[in-house]
């Protein structure tokens, strides 16, 4: 130890004693973390220049980008989409007007299950948690008038992320846009789906194709795609501690890029377009943490697992999205300063693209006026905080360094268990992810009703008699049939010879495990074939995911 | 013995989110009950094959997709249609205050919503169950 660090450690323990009688006096607060003060000391062992180094720099704990939000903010994408095309269309363009930089679509939970809006399951769900889309007709009316060279546009679809990417290609196409032009995000990570958020389709193994499969076509037709953003969002979502975000998330990560080398890509042709999703939650100092160790780690993966050369490859460029699960029915507009702090450490940590919760969305999905204050939040941290104007500036705090470290350590912890497990797959097949996010989920509630942690407006500071909100959004329930009768005019007019064609020459395709699906798809959506068929066609081949439940 | 109370935990319709479902059905585990939890995707038919089969006092439902208005009451139909006229239906999730009067109509027991405590579903089964 140095002399200053002993100085230090002198001054500590003086520091300590002191604290102890004062504590024994006038006890702190309850169910507080244990260490109360970070000191040089926590730090003593981390090395500047291997472990935090310079934005842009490996291992990137500091951020991605040399200047960061120094050259221009992070992209404001506001995720949104309900009812018809039309409607999610109207949103869309109003979003543009006012300032969002990036498009975010929200899909209706049949199309992200791969049913048509007609389909009997269908019923009750069509164009409510997002936009229903059948077909290619759907997807032209989605994006009518908005420029798709111009736009970024992330589309939140996993299992069946091949046939939505393929009819943005296609519409671009007629709009004349060249998909090699095409800028945007699919979601496409199945993994967390089995293990958090639930819409999976097909078993893992030809869902993992599908995966490579979209790998391999982007990188050499739409390169400036991101091809998937693992998403730890809907791990802590459900539940999880912010360590076993990264961990598991990244876990993930490792499986994928296992799975595309098997398939005989090379690291470095697909590793550069890989994205990742986080929450930010409401432990603000805590998710800074988080943010930077989650780079640190998959750069540190990417170079010494996989053996990456390129330094696109090693940077976790990341979108992230305030914690819906932090918002609470109660007092909704207190949502609104949870929102802010969320921000906060969203930019703190570093985001490539944000998207903010809006404050009725434990009751219903928002009004336009509750998106555009969500909107407006990113802008006032953006413009007016100051927090987006030095790169990186939580580094150096003696607890935010700290922090980094430890839920570094704690996540690979995790990732060797995992890793011992034989992978994600596996350790999702033995639902040991989803119990350990259940313990989680558990916990932080019983926390919540013993009251040892406090959520305002609902376990502590209560409002007797409180009005319920007025002016919620509603979906219109004729949207549904709608819907239907849309499709089933769109079906008595297209080629039906051709899709048949289509749809036959993709089953072939299925059953072919060398044959990369995505150019069948394209042709199959171009003929205007429905989602549901083109998936049903799959469901044929592959079959379907049976999850098993371990409370 | 005391005959135990025993709950199917479900999740009707397309929607993922289960930790809800499955907070509560350890919750009510907890408290000493039978529970049983159905899994996602289940369709009304399922869900009341199930109350049947496993021979449930409660059928406790949760959704967070907005497809309540829908599934909720059909629910409750052919639960009724199969002579289980004294299960007690609950449901919950991100249900809007306005939306419950007409699910009570239906016959949902009652609708606890985003923040409700776990005794309180624990107290409200065991002050209203019919064993």
């Amino acid at each position: 130890m140095s002399t200053e660090h002993e100085k230090i450690q002198a001054e500590l323990a003086k520091y300590q004693a002191s604290v102890e009688k004062a504590v024994a006096r006038f006890p702190e607060r309850p169910h507080l973390p244990e260490q109360r003060l970070y000191t040089p000391l926590d730090v003593k062992d981390t090395d500047y220049a291997d472990e935090i180094s310079f934005p842009g720099v490996y291992p990137y704990t500091r951020g991605v980008q040399p200047t960061m939000y120094r050259g221009r903010f992070w992209t404001m994408r506001m995720y949104a989409g309900f009812s018809t095309a039309e409607e999610s269309n109207k949103r869309y363009r109003m979003l543009i007007e006012n300032g969002a930089t990036g498009l975010s679509c929200a899909f209706d939970l049949p199309t992200q299950i791969g049913y048509d809006s007609d389909d009997p399951i269908s019923e009750g769900e069509v164009g409510k948690v997002g936009v229903a889309i059948d077909s290619l007709a759907d997807m032209e009316v989605l994006f009518d008038k908005i420029d798709l060279g111009k736009v970024s546009t992330s589309m939140t679809i996993n299992a069946p992320a091949s046939v939505l990417l393929a009819m943005y290609i296609a519409v671009a196409e007629k709009q004349g846009v060249p998909a090699d032009q095409l800028r945007g995000t699919i979601q496409n990570d199945i993994l967390k789906e089995y293990a958090a958020r639930g819409t999976y389709i097909f078993p893992p193994r030809p869902s993992m194709r599908l995966i490579t499969n979209i790998f391999e076509y982007c990188s050499k037709n739409v390169p400036k795609w991101n091809t998937i953003s693992i998403s730890g969002y809907h791990i802590r979502e459900a539940g999880s501690t912010a360590a076993q975000e990264i961990a598991f998330t990244i876990a993930d990560g490792i499986a994928y890029c296992e799975a595309a080398i098997k398939a005989g890509l090379h690291i470095d042709d697909f590793a550069g377009r890989l994205s990742f999703f986080w929450n930010a939650h409401n432990n603000v100092l805590e998710e800074v943490a988080k943010f930077r160790a989650s780079r640190r780690i998959w750069a540190k993966v990417m170079k010494e697992r996989f053996h990456a050369e390129k330094d696109k490859s090693m940077k976790l460029r990341f979108h992230t999205q305030t914690a819906g699960s932090m918002l609470t029915a109660q007092q909704p507009n207190n949502n609104i300063v949870r929102v802010a702090l969320q921000t906060a450490a969203a930019v703190m940590g570093g985001t490539q693209s944000l998207h903010t919760n809006s404050r009725d969305e434990a009751l219903a999905l928002p009004t336009q006026e509750s998106v555009t204050i969500a909107l407006r939040t990113q802008q006032i941290v953006a413009y007016e905080s100051g927090l987006a104007d030095v790169i990186d500036p939580l580094a150096g705090s003696y607890y935010v360094e700290a922090m980094t470290n430890k839920l570094e350590a704690e996540a690979w912890d995790y990732i060797k268990k995992i890793d011992d497990m034989g992978g994600a797959v596996a350790a999702i097949e033995k639902g040991y992810i989803q119990k350990e996010i259940q313990d989680s989920a558990y916990k932080w509630q019983m926390d919540v009703e013993s009251g040892a942690r406090v959520i305002v407006g609902v376990n502590k500071f209560q409002m007797e008699n409180e009005e319920p909100p007025k002016d919620l959004l509603k979906v219109d329930e004729a949207v549904g049939k709608r819907q239907v009768a849309k499709l089933h005019e769109m079906k008595a007019k297209r080629d039906n010879a051709a899709v048949e064609a289509a749809l036959k020459d993709l089953k072939a395709a299925c059953e072919d495990e060398n044959e990369n699906l995505m150019p069948h798809i394209l042709a199959a959506v171009k003929t205007y074939a429905t989602l549901g068929e083109i998936c049903n066609v799959m469901r044929s081949v592959f079959g379907e995911y049976e999850a098993h439940v371990n409370l | 013995m005391e005959k135990k109370i025993r709950v199917l935990v479900a999740k009707p319709g397309l929607d993922g989110h289960d930790r809800g479902a499955k907070v509560v059905a350890r919750a009510l585990r907890d408290a000493g009950f039978e529970v049983i939890y159905t899994g996602l995707r289940q369709t009304p038919e399922q869900i009341a094959e199930a109350a049947l089969q496993e021979d449930v006092n409660v059928v406790a439902m949760s959704i967070l997709s907005g497809a309540h208005g829908h599934l909720f009451p059909k629910v409750v139909k052919l639960v009724r249609e199969k002579g289980m006229d004294d299960v007690l239906i609950i449901g919950g999730g991100v249900i809007p205050e306005t939306d419950i009067p007409a699910l009570k109509e239906a016959g949902i027991a009652e609708v606890f919503t985003p923040g409700t405590p776990t005794t309180d579903v624990v107290k409200f089964i065991k002050e209203h169950v019919k064993l």
